[in-house]
């Protein structure tokens, strides 16, 4: 079968490809998230040494995880435009921003709430900590950067080239509990070794995983497809699309 | 029920995490869906403008929002 992958890379056709796209994956966001949280908030037995307070992890791991994989991917887009020159792969870029921005917030956020009854403390300057900290600023920068320059493309080129430049924070976090001993704790879950916990709550969390990165997928496209209308308005199928009845 | 509220004593942390997170993603999709509207209403601003003339071209409003 032969499939043009080229045909998806103008706005004018991942324009409805990525409205379908976005309704599934937003129905497999809620399916998926209400499984989830069903396993880890109800089915999982409470833990022996950290007791109720360690279900957190099934919000604070999935988020941690996207927030660094949306990283990548954003990365993996900026490369693209700059490499390509691309319209559609800086608004993909474009459109990671936010959402890595939350997932990243999020995981700080859960981290502190898990860390003041297990570690006794809200926050710590810890390596991992730290480093995710600076991913939090860099969605930052991205989005301040792209706000500071006028012309789209210029804030294209501005915005991949900084992405590039941090993607280099993301092995950092990801190593940073075997490079430096501070107080995070190592994985529980690798790719090199078996899980250390209990298999109801390895379930749990990678249910809620699906769900979490169904849920960034659907946004993200959702975000690119309003992206596509700011930026290509000038275009006639844009205009065709919003003359008669408006939003659909 | 109200042991599940409870927690086991972590229902400050645990809720307040997961409480966190459920409202992010609200807020998230109401600003989506802010944009989405903004985006059509200034598309269809600058084509009216068009459609009027040149003599009554206004500048685009300024769409940098990340929403």
């Amino acid at each position: 079968m032969i499939f043009n992958w080229f045909r998806y890379s103008s706005p004018i056709s991942f324009y409805p490809l990525a409205g379908r796209l976005s309704r599934v994956f937003g129905v497999l966001a809620v399916a998926f998230t209400i499984a989830g949280l069903y396993i880890g908030l109800v089915v999982a037995p409470t833990d022996a040494t950290q007791g109720d307070a360690y279900r957190i992890i099934f919000l604070h791991v999935p988020t941690a995880w996207m927030a660094m994989l949306i990283y990548l991917a954003m990365a993996f887009w900026s490369a693209l435009a700059l490499g390509f020159n691309t319209r559609l792969s800086a608004m993909m870029a474009q459109a990671l921003a936010p959402t890595g921005a939350l997932m990243a917030a999020l995981a700080l956020w859960s981290g502190a709430f898990w860390g003041r009854p297990t570690w006794g403390t809200y926050w710590a300057w810890d390596a991992r900590m730290t480093s995710t900290l600076i991913l939090l600023f860099l969605y930052l920068g991205v989005i301040a950067l792209r706000n500071a320059i006028d012309d789209p493309r210029r804030a294209d080129r501005a915005c991949a080239l900084l992405s590039l430049v941090g993607a280099v924070n993301v092995p950092i976090i990801y190593f940073s509990v075997q490079w430096w001993n501070t107080l995070h704790q190592g994985s529980s879950i690798s790719f090199t070794s078996a899980p250390k916990m209990a298999m109801t709550m390895v379930e749990g969390l990678l249910v809620m995983t699906a769900g979490v990165w169904s849920y960034c997928i659907a946004v993200t496209l959702a975000r690119v497809r309003s992206i596509i209308v700011e930026r290509e308005r000038g275009s006639g199928w844009v205009a065709s699309l919003i003359a008669p009845q408006g939003a659909r | 029920m109200s042991d599940f509220f409870a927690m086991g004593g972590y229902a400050w942390y645990v809720w307040m995490s997961y409480g966190a997170a459920a409202a992010a993603v609200i807020v998230e999709i109401l600003a989506l869906r802010l944009r989405r509207r903004h985006a059509f209403d200034t598309a269809r601003m600058a084509q009216d403008a068009d459609a009027a003339g040149p003599a009554t071209r206004r500048p685009p409003a300024d769409l940098r929002s990340n929403g």
